[in-house]
């Protein structure tokens, strides 16, 4: 087996990357060509972009089917007031160290969790948030029930000039967004990529050859909920006011995230981007409809699983053979030994693994 | 002490409304492995129902079930015919995403149809009815009487599952589908027939829940996670130790609103995950999970 080595990635995996690079480019221009509302409606995206992607690699690559990620959300912003409040940290400063400990927070939680199994982990983990959110609702040197308000204080310390103010939040909003995407592919490309993606195709598999699937799962559990953390924080610091029922909203955090990860395409990093995008131009459209425009999400979500379950970016690929991140895995032979033509090497390409 | 004893007593009889709120849950859980998200959405869809009827009819809670049931279980049999038939399988994702998206088409639904404002059956005179169990312990009527529903629905639903041929079939289902069809049933009827009788049980718990409280169309997830608590702790499989689960439940939210009224549903939770921890079998386990 001499030669043989790994190569990622087509020719759509290297076109993909340049247009991601490219895409990065043009929105960290964003403050020098939209407005003020739009780089509100970015944030927002960037936030749920962030949120759907990682409850992808949740329940789409680790098989944690989790309808409790709000208990992170919450939990980072909280965090963050707590931290800024309490402990007169800088905002920014303040989001990592809330994932930080909102992924130390996991580990004990996580520990909980995983003597369930399938739908009893699912809505276990929703009862943790309920457990977090009730425990906000406690304190009260955080508002209480009520909730609070960030002073003016603090928000005037990221910066003097609200201009400056919203153009820093928004380039922490898109960086913290690449991280997450970068964080998400590297660990799909580590080794620990290629268990996830053994244990997504089939765990029994995965854990017949050997893959400590308890372990990893609970790595991506604590990964999850550090990053979930932050971006939770970010939401918040953007909002100014915290109270347990938004902070924890299992609607607001984990079903529309579902439904947007599921509708672009689950299993797949693309996936919960074009969901997330796809969601964003639905609502701006539709925004007047009000409650109606939730029935219909709803009723799309319901039609996209039972009929679509790749989601769209699923019909997509398939159809094209289309990969924006370069995560195909394609073995390459360099055949040296004694071959039929002797010498040249022929690179041979095994079917691709996604 | 007798505040004590007053607090179990109110307690255990709440316990009973949450097992009627899980009964439901374990029967299509423990024959179809589906856990359905929606659950306590349509319970409260079935106190809203109950409500319309009241209104409409101008008859009792009570004869509005003699509607409202089996408009739910013709609701659950179509629900299940048409859309949960298609999620059932070894991924847990579909059901769980289709029973989500019902539960926000249902919360939404309801919003726009009866606004967000809270409200509450009335069943007349009964509602302030009480007669003293013991000399400073005092029980209501309608406590009581939910609580005996409660056993009824319970003792009914065992019934159906151990001594008809409708139960038999049902356990048949859930032992081994592919052989229970082999056998001539049709497991696609089966399963109707299933969340059928789940949503009768439903249309129990929403009455019973909208003569007691006020509700409005936000409360449903609330009422899954109360039942799903009664589940698990009472152990998978087992309809009797649902309602030892939700009695426990129900005591232990209890005790912790005595110490303090912001401790309790928080109380509940942390003896749920105080059994998962220590049992997470449950604590009257007949089948594994």
């Amino acid at each position: 087996m001499k030669g043989v080595r790994v190569e990622y990635a087509g020719g759509t995996g290297r076109i993909g990357g340049w247009l991601m690079v490219l895409a990065l480019v043009v929105l960290a221009a964003a403050p020098a060509w939209g407005g003020r509302d739009d780089l509100r409606l970015l944030s927002e995206i960037y936030a749920y972009v962030g949120l759907a992607s990682l409850w992808n690699l949740l329940a789409g690559y680790a098989g944690l089917v989790s309808v409790g990620q709000q208990a992170y959300v919450g939990l980072g912003a909280y965090l963050l007031f707590a931290l800024t409040l309490r402990a007169g940290m800088p905002p920014l400063w303040a989001i990592p160290v809330a994932g930080l400990v909102s992924a130390a927070v996991a580990i004990p939680t996580a520990a909980l969790l995983f003597r369930l199994r399938g739908h009893y982990f699912a809505i276990g983990t929703w009862i943790v948030a309920e457990v977090f959110r009730l425990l906000a609702s406690q304190a009260s040197v955080l508002g209480g029930g009520s909730g609070l308000s960030l002073p003016a204080g603090i928000v005037t310390s990221i910066a003097a000039t609200r201009q400056a103010r919203e153009f820093l939040i928004y380039w922490v909003a898109l960086a913290l967004l690449a991280a997450v995407l970068l964080l998400i592919v590297w660990l799909l490309r580590s080794r620990y990529g290629l268990a996830l993606k053994a244990i997504r195709d089939n765990e029994l598999a995965a854990r017949s050859n050997g893959i400590d699937v308890t372990r990893i799962k609970f790595i991506v559990y604590i990964i999850t909920a550090f990053a979930t953390a932050m971006i939770g924080a970010l939401i918040f610091l953007q909002k100014l006011r915290i109270s347990p029922d938004a902070a924890f909203s299992v609607n607001d955090w984990t079903a529309f995230v579902i439904f947007m990860t599921v509708i672009g395409g689950i299993g797949r990093i693309e996936g919960p981007i074009v969901g997330a995008v796809l969601f964003f131009a639905l609502r701006q459209t539709l925004a007047d409809l009000g409650t109606l425009y939730l029935l219909l999400l709803g009723s799309v979500a319901i039609v996209v699983m039972l009929w679509a379950p790749k989601g769209i970016w699923g019909l997509i690929a398939d159809r094209f053979g289309w990969q924006v991140f370069p995560l195909e895995r394609h073995v390459i032979l360099d055949d040296r030994g004694p071959g039929p033509a002797g010498g040249n090497p022929t690179p041979w390409r095994s079917t691709p693994t996604r | 002490m007798l505040d004590w004893i007053n607090v179990i007593v109110q307690g255990v009889l709440v316990g009973g409304l949450y097992a009627v709120f899980a009964a439901g849950l374990s029967l299509i859980f423990g024959i179809m492995r589906l856990v359905n998200i929606a659950h306590g959405d349509l319970i409260v869809l079935a106190a809203y129902l109950a409500l319309v009827t009241v209104q409409t009819l101008g008859i009792g809670p009570l004869s509005a079930l003699l509607i409202v049931a089996p408009l739910m279980a013709l609701i659950g049999y179509g629900l299940q015919r048409l859309l949960l038939n298609r999620t059932l399988g070894d991924d847990l994702l579909p059901p769980l995403l289709v029973t989500f998206g019902l539960s926000v088409i249902i919360q939404n639904g309801l919003l726009e149809i009866f606004s967000a404002d809270s409200r509450r059956l009335q069943a007349g005179a009964i509602e302030t009815a009480s007669f003293a169990l013991m000399p400073g312990v005092s029980i209501g009527v309608l406590p009581l009487l939910s609580f005996l529903v409660a056993v009824a629905v319970i003792a009914a639903l065992q019934f159906v599952l151990y001594r008809t041929a409708l139960g038999r079939a049902f356990r048949a289902t859930a032992d081994d589908p592919s052989v229970a069809q082999l056998m001539g049933l049709d497991n696609r009827h089966i399963f109707a027939l299933a969340m059928a009788l789940s949503l009768a049980v439903v249309a129990v718990a929403g009455v019973l829940l909208a003569v007691r409280a006020n509700f409005d169309p936000a409360i449903g997830p609330a009422r899954l996670i109360f039942g799903f608590e009664a589940v698990i702790i009472g152990g998978l499989g087992s309809l009797w130790g649902t309602l030892i689960g939700g009695v426990l439940l129900g005591v232990a939210q209890a005790v912790g609103a005595e110490i303090d009224p912001g401790w309790q549903t928080l109380a509940g939770h942390l003896v749920f995950l105080l059994v998962l921890a220590v049992r997470p079998e449950g604590l009257f386990p007949k089948v594994r999970g």
